[in-house]
């Protein structure tokens, strides 16, 4: 079997975003970068989908030179190989990040010469952008049936059977290989690397990629903080000497 | 003429449909309105009330259960046939769905899960959600039509009725690809105790709780209170809570009357899972924590002596 699973660099935010002065960007100084958490758990489902059927997982990203990084995270924790569609970091709207997925996967898919990735695994949609379209338009571009945001996933007889929560249940999908999910967190519990799998990683190839930027038809002019919620916190006391009084404002409030 | 996508499962409306409509109505007229894969005639009168003067109601013999390509290729087809300026559906995880494959199809981007569009000369502009909701991004839309979803509960329903409604007939060409994926089945889930969605307390722990036996006491919390309890990415990603008692960006969002957050660093992307909330009690030892920030009632101390506690004075107080 193999695996191709796309994820996104993102920002780690802490408390609060703090934007750049001309609103462009989230001030990213003093962060770190981490894998969308979507992603993350269709990164573990590649691994273990491949654990458990043999064969190859592939991580892409696209991204500025950075995002080497989250595919050196994937890598350590058991994915084969890298590919990174490399920008200069600007951001891509969804019809040209699609795009250029779509080519690079056709590109490998020929240079591999044993047809097409059983599987093509996304986030549902990418924690910063949320765009939540990148998968589907990969998918109808390459003429393959796709399910988005699903939460289980069983690989059997050429078949993928996946499950999307709704309200009440599951909604059960049945796909013929090859076929693309995107996923949400749930779907499994991501492992941590090894230290052993970060040695390895370092070994492992990442491929790079130059895609040509097109115009782009969704533009990002600036971003803005909604408001807050907030206000005064009445800081009631320190340890089980503030129990009395919480209770107070418990039933002041009206829910006991 | 802009026109609304109707998300419905088998026949029952979905309320974020007509914050669809309320919105769409404000970009030209007239409102149409594409139902896939149900009689129109229960919706006529809901929709009327919502200023639709034009339903087109999707027939074909295979689209009694969701599809998801087949009411792309469904609307895509409407497209061509009406050219609307601008095609709505709600952002929920079938309209988002639905519009990727409208938008992979026409070659337009989708701007998803927008709060507010300005309708302008070839461009819209749009404030849409980034990050759960953390974040607005003001973005200008190009393309013909402009492909949108409108953000759940970024505004409220408001009917303005249209005075009549037609209804016309629709047929789509579906192929095997349109059709091949779709419900084959469905699950029931057990209901237990309180929804998080629906509970009017929620009591939340994080790193702090430190284990799965930790939230026992939080249990008993929330049954005092009758209500549920909910965690944090820490809680669940360390498998102490399931994936949806997870509250916030990658979680469900929640409005209960009280959350109490226990052990909880107050991360933005957590805290936009509970800004619905009326009330917000933290409990954490590191009186620095960002929580408080965002509580109206706070207590400095350790959880696990602060939430015995609490539970003993307010079986007390229920007693007496
Ligand atoms: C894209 C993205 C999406 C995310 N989505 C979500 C999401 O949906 N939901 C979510 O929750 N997080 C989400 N996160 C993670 C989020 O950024 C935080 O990492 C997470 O919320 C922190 O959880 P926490 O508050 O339990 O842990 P920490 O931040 O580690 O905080 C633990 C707190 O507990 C206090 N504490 C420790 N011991 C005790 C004690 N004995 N008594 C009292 N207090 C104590 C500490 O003082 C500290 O403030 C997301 C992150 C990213 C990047």
């Amino acid at each position: 079997m193999k695996v191709l699973v796309c994820i996104k660099r993102v920002p780690d935010t802490g408390a609060r975003f703090e934007l750049t002065p001309d609103g462009q960007e989230i001030d990213t100084r003093n962060l770190e970068f981490t894998i969308s958490p979507h992603e993350e758990c269709a990164v573990e489902e590649a691994i273990r989908l491949v654990e458990q059927h043999g064969g190859e997982s592939v991580v892409l990203t696209l991204g500025p030179e950075a995002a080497a990084e989250q595919l050196r995270e994937a890598l350590a924790k058991g994915v084969d190989k890298g590919v990174l569609l490399e920008t200069d970091g600007s951001e891509w709207d969804p019809v040209a990040t699609a795009e250029a997925i779509a080519q690079a996967v056709q590109q490998l898919e020929s240079e591999q010469g044993q047809g097409p990735f059983d599987l093509l695994l996304f986030g549902n949609e990418s924690a910063d952008a949320g765009y939540y379209q990148v998968g589907v338009r990969v998918a109808d571009r390459l003429d393959r049936p796709c399910v988005a945001g699903i939460k289980a996933l069983k690989v059997e007889d050429g078949k993928a059977r996946a499950k999307r929560e709704v309200p009440g249940g599951w909604e059960i999908y049945e796909l013929p290989l090859p076929c693309v999910f995107t996923v949400k967190e749930g779907i499994n519990v991501p492992r941590h690397p090894s230290l052993r799998g970060i040695m390895t990683a370092k070994k492992k190839e990442i491929r790079r990629l130059t895609p040509e930027k097109p115009t782009m038809q969704l533009v990002k002019r600036r971003l803005r903080k909604p408001p807050e919620r907030g206000g005064e916190c009445e800081i009631l006391g320190e340890g089980v000497a503030a129990v009395p009084k919480a209770v107070e404002k418990l039933k002041e409030i009206g829910v006991i | 003429m802009i026109l609304g996508v109707i998300e419905h499962d088998r026949g029952k409306l979905n309320e974020a449909s007509l914050e669809m409509l309320t919105l769409a109505r404000t970009l030209g007229s007239p409102l149409e309105a594409v139902l896939i894969g149900a009689d129109a005639g229960p919706f006529r009168e809901t929709l009327k009330e919502y200023g639709v003067t034009k339903v087109y109601e999707v027939q074909h013999d295979q689209l009694g259960e969701y599809a998801p390509r087949a009411w792309g290729t469904s609307v895509v087809q409407l497209v061509r046939a009406k050219s609307p300026q601008a095609v709505l559906a709600a952002g929920t995880d079938r309209g988002n769905e639905v519009m990727a494959h409208v938008g992979a199809a026409l070659g337009l981007p989708v701007a998803a899960n927008c709060t507010e569009v300005r309708p302008g000369e070839g461009v819209y502009e749009v404030t849409r959600l980034r990050w759960g909701g953390s974040l607005l991004e003001d973005a200008e839309l190009h393309g013909e039509p402009k492909l949108l979803t409108v953000a759940p509960h970024a505004l409220s329903p408001e009917p303005a009725s249209a005075g009549e409604v037609a209804v016309e007939a629709f047929r789509p060409t579906l192929d095997e690809k349109d059709l091949r994926v779709r419900v084959s089945a469905r699950e029931e889930r057990e209901r237990e105790g309180v929804p998080l969605t629906e509970a009017k307390v929620v009591v939340g722990g994080g790193r702090g709780v430190g284990s799965a036996e930790g939230f026992k006491i939080l249990e008993e919390l929330a049954h005092l209170l009758g209500g549920a309890v909910g965690g944090s990415r820490v809680a669940t990603n360390n498998g102490w809570r399931p994936h949806s008692d997870q509250i916030g960006q990658t979680g469900v969002q929640i409005a209960p009357d009280l959350y109490i957050a226990c052990g909880i660093s107050g991360a933005i992307q957590h805290i936009v899972g509970v800004k619905g909330a009326k009330y917000i009690l933290a409990i954490n030892k590191d009186p620095e924590a960002p929580i408080f920030q965002r509580a109206d009632f706070g207590i400095v101390g350790d959880l696990h002596e602060v939430v015995p506690a609490l539970v003993e004075e307010i079986k007390k107080r229920k007693s007496s």
